[in-house]
Formats: C-alpha cells, structure tokens, sequence
C-alpha cells in the first residue's frame, strides 16, 4: 500500500500512547529506580550505582533459574513445533468437522492460567488424580510433588497440553493458504508424500512457522502462573523458572533492589528476543 | 482419508482428557475424592455448584472476573482502532520505531510488572477496582489489538478511502460508518484475542485486587489455601471458567483460522 | 500421444445434503485426435476446466468413460495418466533452482541423472531458460515460473496430452502475445495432443488448429477458426466469435424464408418444413449493408475504429450491428438495409437448421 505522509496521523495514536506508555513508563522508572538504590523501608534510599546489577548476575540463585528457564523453554519447543506440525497436517481441511476440530483445540487456550494449573495439579495427584493414579497402577513411582523428574514431567506436559494449540492453529491456517493447484500439479509430476511436505507445504508454512517458533520462545520464557499454581517452583526450588523466582524475590521477600535489578536484565533479554522477531518478520513481509 | 485422522483424534483426546478430570472431580463429594480414584463419579452431586452459584464470594469472582474483561476489551479494541489505520495508512515520524515498541509491550514479563504495578495502582487510589485490572492489561492487549486490526485494516485498498472523501465524507464519518463494517472481522478477531488474554491472565489480576474487584481466579488460589483441601469446589469453579472461552471460540470459529492466518497472535 | 475419447461424459459435484445435483457438464461426447491443437472455449462457468480437469485424472467423472487409445482411463488416477497440466497461476516449487524444479518430474520417476540432464537442457533450451537453469525459481517473473510449469510438462518423454487452463491470465499483456507464439512453435516441434482452455476468442482462434466452444455444459459447436465464424452452428458460437458478435433477430418463416419485419428475405439455407419453437436469425455484422430497398431503419450509433466503421442501427425494438468500410457511405436520410443471403442462417431453438444450399 502506498503510504502517504502526514504527521497528523500521530493524532490517531496519542491514546494508544497514552494508555501504553502509562503502564509501560512509570512502572518501568519505577523499576531502574529501585535497581540502582538500596532501601531499608520508610522510603529512605541510598545510591547503589550498579551493585544490584553485578549481584544479580553473579548469584548463583540467578544462574540456576536462568539454565532451568533455558531448559524447559527448549524442551517445550523440541514437542510442541514438531508435534504441532505434525497435528496440523493430519487435520481434516475440509467438511463439518473442521470446526469441531478447531473449537475442542482452541479450548486449552482460553483456559485461565491459574485453572489449567489446577486442573493439572488434581490430574496429576498420585492417589487421586487420573493421571497419577494410572501412572502408578502401572508400576511408575510417579509423585509430582516429591520428585524433580516427575516434577519436570509434569510441569513440561502440562505445557504441551496447554500451548501446542496455538502452533497447530497457525500452522494449519498456513496450510490452509495453500491453493489445490500445488497438490495438484505434485500429483502430476508425481511426487512421493514426502517430497509435497518438503517442497510444498513446509516452505509456505516458514513464516508462521516462524512466528509459532518466537511467539513460543517468548511465552515460554515468561511463564508464571501454570507451574506456580502445579508445583509451587517444588519440589525445593527444581522446577523455579525466571518469572516465579523473580516474583519470589519481589513480592516475597520484598528485596527491592536485586528484584529490580532482576527485572531489567530479563526485560533486557526478552526485548532483545523480540527485535529479532521483529527483524525477520519485517524481513518476510519485505518478501 | 481416515488414517490421517488418527493422530488429530488422538491429540485431541489428551486434551480432552484432563477437562474430563476435572469435570468429574467436580461432581463428586470430598470424600470420595479423597477416599481413592474412581473414573466415573460413584455418588454424583452437584452439592459443589450449588456451593459456588449461592455463595457470594464465589460468584462475585466470576463477574468481576467478566466485568473487567468486558472493559478492557473495549477499551483496547476502541483505541486501537484509529492507531492501527494510522500506521497502516501514513507514514510518519517514528512510525516504525512506535510499532516496534508497541510490540515490546506485548512481550513484557508480566512478573516484572507485578510489584511496580501494585505501587502505581495504589498511588492512584485504584487498588482494587475492576478499572485497575482493565487498565493494566491494555499493557499487552492494545499492543496486540493494534497489530491485529493493522493486518486487516492493510488488506482494505486506499482507494475505499479516498472515494468516500471524493464523496464528502469527513474523516470520522468514513471511519465509522465505511471502514468500521468493512473490517469487521478484524474487529471480531482482534477482541477475541483481547478477551483470551485477559481472561487468562492472572497474576496482575491478582496482585491489583484484594476484594472488591477480585477475580475468580484469586478465589479460587485462595481457597486452596485457607479451607484445606476442597477439591471438589475448586474442580467446579475450574470447571464453569472453561465456559466463557469456549462460547466466545464457539461464536468465532471461523475467525480464527484468519485471524491466525495473519500471524499476529 | 494418444487419442482421447470421451463417451457420454456427464459430470455433476456433489451437491449440498438434501438438494438435486446440478450438473456441471451435460452429456459429453468428444474425440481428441493425437497431436491435435485443441482450444476449449467458452464463458465462466460453461464447465470448460471440469472438462479438463476430468482429462487429467483430478476429476472422476459422475457418468460415462474416457478412453485413451481405446483403454478405459476413468478411474485411473492422475499419476498413471501421463498428462501434463499447466494452472492459471505459475505452480513452481520455489525452494528449487530452475534446473531442480525441470527434473523433478523426471527424478520422481526414477530416470537416471545423465539422462535427466540432457532432457532438461533441451527443454530448457526450447523454452528460452538455459541462462537460467542455476537461478532460484522463486526470483523469476511470473511469465518464466509459467514457462517453467510447461517446462515441466514437456520434460517428460512419456506424456500423452498437455492440458492449460487459461495459462495466460496472470501474463502481463504485451507477453502474452510471446508465450503464444512459443506454444505454438512447441506444438508444431513436438507434435504432442495440447487441450487449451480460455474465455478469450483471440488466445483460442490463435492458438488452435480446432476450437471447441463450450456452453453451458455442453459442447456446441468445434470445428476450425474459419468454420465456427462462417457457420456458426449455435447462436451462441455465433454471438461468442467474432467482434461485435452475429446479431440475432427473432423472425417467423414463410415457405422455408424467414421474415423480418415484414420482410420476406432469402436465405441460403431455408428450413426445409415449417418449423416449432424460438425462431431467430443470425446474420453478422460484416453481412449486413445498406441497399436502396430492404429494411428501414434509424441510426443510432457510429464508432469509427479507422478502417472499418461499426455501425448500430434500430428497426422496432431490434438492434442491429453492422460493418461499414472506411470508404463506404453512410446514407443520411431513409437508411435500409439488407442482408447477404448467403451468410444468413436461420436458427431453431438456439440450433442452426441444417438444410441444402438452395
């Protein structure tokens, strides 16, 4: 589309503006100001420089939150892209039974955070829950709340079952793009099931490919409530990602400084994550 | 034909699977819940509905939960409408670097929010409204409503535009009576996605709210810890936040996959 | 190459839970000679590309057999077909080099590599894309990515026939015209069977040797350009070929002449007996002339197209169109007309009546 310029169109934007940069700004102020002062309570502060900053990244509590974050962020992405994929391809494109399809698995999605939690917290309960139970009539020594291994199991699962949706969605719309005529003339020259996923749909699939892949790197990074909610970051500390040790040190312990030193350093990374979706986004549509 | 559907069928039996977990443990009494595992309900009750549809404190959580949605929907989807034709009709100084932004807002950690966001609220004299809430998940939601409705707002040529002026209309006019129907799935779109993720969302929703406004979320993380082990309550209340989301993917279903299809969840 | 035949070819999709199927082609019966030049032509609609896609094996026809060389082929898959097929928009698989996406019919069906490399580089050759082959066949224009989708189609040793559905629609204008001369060029070099679909006169009357006009979901007429302009068999090859098309008039008939507006007027080919149902005539434009007596009509309109004018005219409530020589004159007061009895035809129900040349 042509563009044409015109500085009134900032006009248009002002209460977008306003109401982003007022939960973006103040708060974000508020945080470099705690990140570079110490206080004692009663609002009395004192300069700090970037101590805060050099503690956080030399804690070792950060490191181990950190390499667990990377841990399950990519454990989460090694099943759910393949599966989503996977999924996507077999979904029916056509008839009535498409919309069934679509609606039974939007329905993790818009499960509240806190409840997909719970739901998995009782799913998962050794004596009571479905899959607890079933997993130790079966002779597994399965105990979410007393073993990391399971911990971890659970925690990632939980995570597959809630997220992989949101690939299979995107991944299905994309293949949904795809004009008959390329299967068509596949057909003809005779291509082998293989060769029409690899020359066909997986090339028409790369740009929402891409954004499954980032947009599930990003949440995934963040994630907060669900496995608080399942497993407390327990047991001990094994399954405390960034988000829930970051709250911890925040709210919990109400240590201002390195909480907020904490912060900018994940928003740092985060942002840093997102100019390169950005980029290649901007790049694909360039195209 | 049918051996493709295999894995679908299966996938979405493992979802179904932990909602029916839920779904049963909520008819059940506590005591069979504790007393071992039984697939089916052995004594069927609705004693946990009943509970949660006659207690205030519960149901109250459920349309404060509604009723700050409601607001932040129409709020983000409101304001970002002019914002999204902005940019995707005019160039102007910062456009690019104003659209990035906006997108890191929509990446933020909620959890480095938390606490600034409590002290910011409270100074304003709005802890604990349903106002607070909506307003704080415009951090995300504005951002995400404005990239969505760019999208499809960019699939409607200028030339729409620029006959309606050619016919008199004035800039608002246009805007509301041409374009607004015209894209009205993007509109459609663009509030589910706000709905879901306010909905969702909990840990502003609870850190902003102590009781008047407060979420059933929080309700239901409270029970947990106070009254012991109420399962079957808790497994209810889970139970009836499913339904929202399920009536709003129901009216949209065939929204999303083009909603999806431009990629800008 | 083989000789395609359909026998009582019906075709209607499946309709919607509850409701009658509405067919798309109706009673089909059509030979298509090996090595032949075919253009199938007809509106949007008239059935033209399930027709084809029915040839190819995309389609399985609801009723009746298609044969090639006498071997029943209807529920033979596409694969097993040997039939090329040329979309309306380029279908190339844009990860592959030019080169790769030539071959990839050959290498699918297991030909060995030299042999691949020495086909592809004719047809490469052929198609104008040697300096091409290493490039990406993403980065080509849409005309190259549509010679590619031919290149495919010919790369193949083995093929029958090679079916476009209206190829030429996202060329831009002025290629148009290239890519045509060089499909038929190819024709004439590799003699093999080419079923051409179009809604456009001038791509079909170019491009074939013989032109099958569809309508509705039958075929009307096929025969050669010259023959479907000078004996058009059903008003609508008549209104469909030629620019303006043949002007058809209702009449009645009078010992096997038809008249109009109270004009008995004489036809090469009268109708043998006094005939039931919709009469009309069908004369075109470029048999229609002023003449000192025939019809009086007023003039209505005059384009002048440099050599040759169109003039509209209106006798009651019938529009007629005529062509008028730059050099001929145009009578200002009491124009008639008439009408050359030899190109006069008189149609029955839509249908040209067949009779002796009196």
């Amino acid at each position: 589309m042509r563009k044409t310029t015109n500085q009134k169109a900032w006009w248009l934007v002002v209460p977008v503006l306003l109401l982003v940069a007022f939960n973006a700004f103040i708060p974000l102020m508020t945080v470099v100001n705690y990140s570079l002062q110490e206080t004692f309570g009663n609002n009395v502060f004192f300069w700090e420089g970037l101590t805060w900053f050099e503690t956080v990244l030399r804690s070792e509590r950060f490191h181990d939150s950190l390499l667990r974050q990377l841990m399950f962020t990519g454990m989460v992405i090694a099943i759910e892209v393949p599966l989503g994929i996977a999924v996507a391809l077999s979904m029916p494109r056509k008839g009535p039974w498409v919309s069934v399809c679509l609606v039974l698995m939007a329905l993790p999605l818009l499960i509240p955070w806190n409840v997909v939690g719970a739901m998995w917290n009782i799913f998962a309960l050794p004596d009571i829950g479905l899959l607890g139970y079933t997993l130790n009539s079966m002779g597994f020594d399965y105990n979410f709340t007393q073993q990391p291994v399971s911990a971890w199991m659970t925690t990632v699962l939980m995570d597959v079952w809630h997220w992989t949706s949101l690939v299979v969605l995107l991944c299905y719309a994309g293949l949904c793009s795809i004009p008959d005529a390329y299967y068509q003339a596949a057909h003809i020259d005779g291509a082998s099931p293989w060769a029409v996923f690899r020359y066909i749909q997986l090339p028409k699939m790369k740009r929402v490919l891409t954004i499954a892949i980032l947009l599930r790197f990003m949440d995934s990074f963040m994630i907060y409530t669900e496995p608080f909610v399942l497993t407390g970051g327990g047991p001990g500390n094994t399954t405390t990602f960034l988000s829930i040790d970051l709250v911890k040190i925040a709210l919990g312990q109400f240590d201002l400084g390195p909480a907020a030193a904490m912060s900018l350093i994940y928003f740092l990374v985060v942002l840093l994550i997102c100019w390169v979706f950005y980029t290649v986004m901007m790049r694909d549509e360039e195209e | 034909m049918n051996k493709k559907w295999i894995l679908t069928s299966l996938y979405i039996l493992f979802l179904m699977l932990p909602i029916y977990g839920l779904l049963s443990m909520s008819f059940k009494t506590t005591n069979e819940i504790l007393g071992g595992f039984s697939f089916f309900p052995q004594e069927f009750t609705l004693a946990n509905y009943t509970k949660i549809f006659t207690d205030p404190t519960w149901y109250n959580g459920y349309i404060n939960s509604l009723i700050y949605v409601c607001i932040n929907t129409v709020i983000s989807v409101s304001v970002a409408l002019p914002a999204a034709y902005a940019f995707s009709r005019y160039r102007f100084l910062g456009d690019k670097h104003l659209f990035f932004w906006l997108l890191t807002n929509r990446m933020a950690p909620p959890a480095v929010f938390a606490l600034p966001f409590f002290q910011l609220y409270s100074s304003i004299e709005l802890f604990d409204t349903h106002i607070a809430v909506a307003l704080a998940h415009c951090l995300f939601n504005i951002p995400l409503a404005v990239w969505i409705l760019e999208g499809f707002m960019s699939g409607i040529p200028k030339e729409l535009d620029e006959t309606a002026y050619l016919d008199g209309y004035s800039f608002w006019r246009f805007f509301i009576r041409i374009f607004i129907p015209t894209i009205a799935a993007g509109i459609g779109v663009a509030a589910f996605f706000c709905f879901m993720y306010s909905w969702v969302e909990l840990l502003l929703a609870k850190t902003l709210t102590s009781v008047d406004a407060k979420p059933i979320a929080a309700i239901m993380t409270r029970t947990a810890s106070t009254s012991g082990y109420e399962l079957g309550l808790l497994a209810a209340a889970g139970s009836l936040t499913i339904i929202p989301g399920a009536f709003v993917i129901y009216f949209v279903r065939n929204y999303i996959a083009k909603g999806f299809a431009l990629g800008r969840v | 190459m083989s000789r395609i035949e359909f026998r009582d070819v019906r075709h209607a999709y499946p309709p919607p839970p509850g409701q009658v199927p509405v067919y798309a082609l109706k009673e089909v019966n059509q030979v298509w000679e090996d090595g032949g030049a075919y253009a199938l032509l007809g509106p949007s609609g008239c059935g033209k590309t399930t027709l084809l896609n029915i040839i190819s094996g995309l389609l399985t026809p609801s009723e009746g057999s298609i044969l090639f060389d006498e071997r029943d082929v209807t529920r033979l898959p596409t694969s097993g077909r040997q039939i090329a097929q040329v979309f309306q928009f380029p279908v190339v698989y844009d990860t592959m080099t030019v080169f790769d996406n030539l071959a990839f019919p050959l290498r699918n069906r297991g030909m060995p590599e030299p042999r691949v490399n020495q086909r592809v580089t004719e047809i490469a050759e052929m198609l104008d894309l040697s300096d091409r082959l290493a490039q990406r066949a993403s980065g080509l224009t849409a005309d190259g990515k549509q010679k590619i989708s031919l290149g495919r189609g010919l790369v193949r040793e083995d093929v029958n026939a090679i079916l476009f559905d209206e190829p030429l629609t996202v060329i831009d204008p002025h290629l148009k015209w290239q890519l045509r001369s060089k499909l038929k060029e190819l024709h004439q070099q590799i003699g093999v069977t080419m079923i051409y679909v179009t809604h456009d006169q001038v791509e079909a009357l170019t491009f074939a040797d013989k032109v099958v006009v569809m309508h509705d979901g039958g075929i009307v007429q096929v025969g050669t350009p010259i023959e479907l302009f000078n004996r058009p068999r059903h008003t609508f090859v008549g209104y469909f070929i030629g620019s303006p098309g043949m002007n058809v008039l209702p009449c009645s008939l009078d010992g096997g002449q038809p008249v109009f507006a109270n004009n008995l007027l004489s036809s090469g080919y009268p109708a043998g007996a006094d005939l039931i149902g919709k009469l009309e005539i069908g004369i075109r434009p470029e048999f229609v002339r002023f003449s000192d007596d025939g019809i009086p009509v007023e003039i209505q309109k005059v384009e002048d197209l440099g050599r040759y004018q169109v003039v509209t005219v209106r006798h009651e409530s019938s529009q007629i169109k005529m062509i008028v020589g730059e050099d001929q004159a145009i009578p200002s007061a009491d124009p008639k007309i008439s009408f050359d009895p030899d190109n006069l035809r008189i149609y029955c129900d839509d249908w040209a009546v067949e009779a002796e040349h009196a």
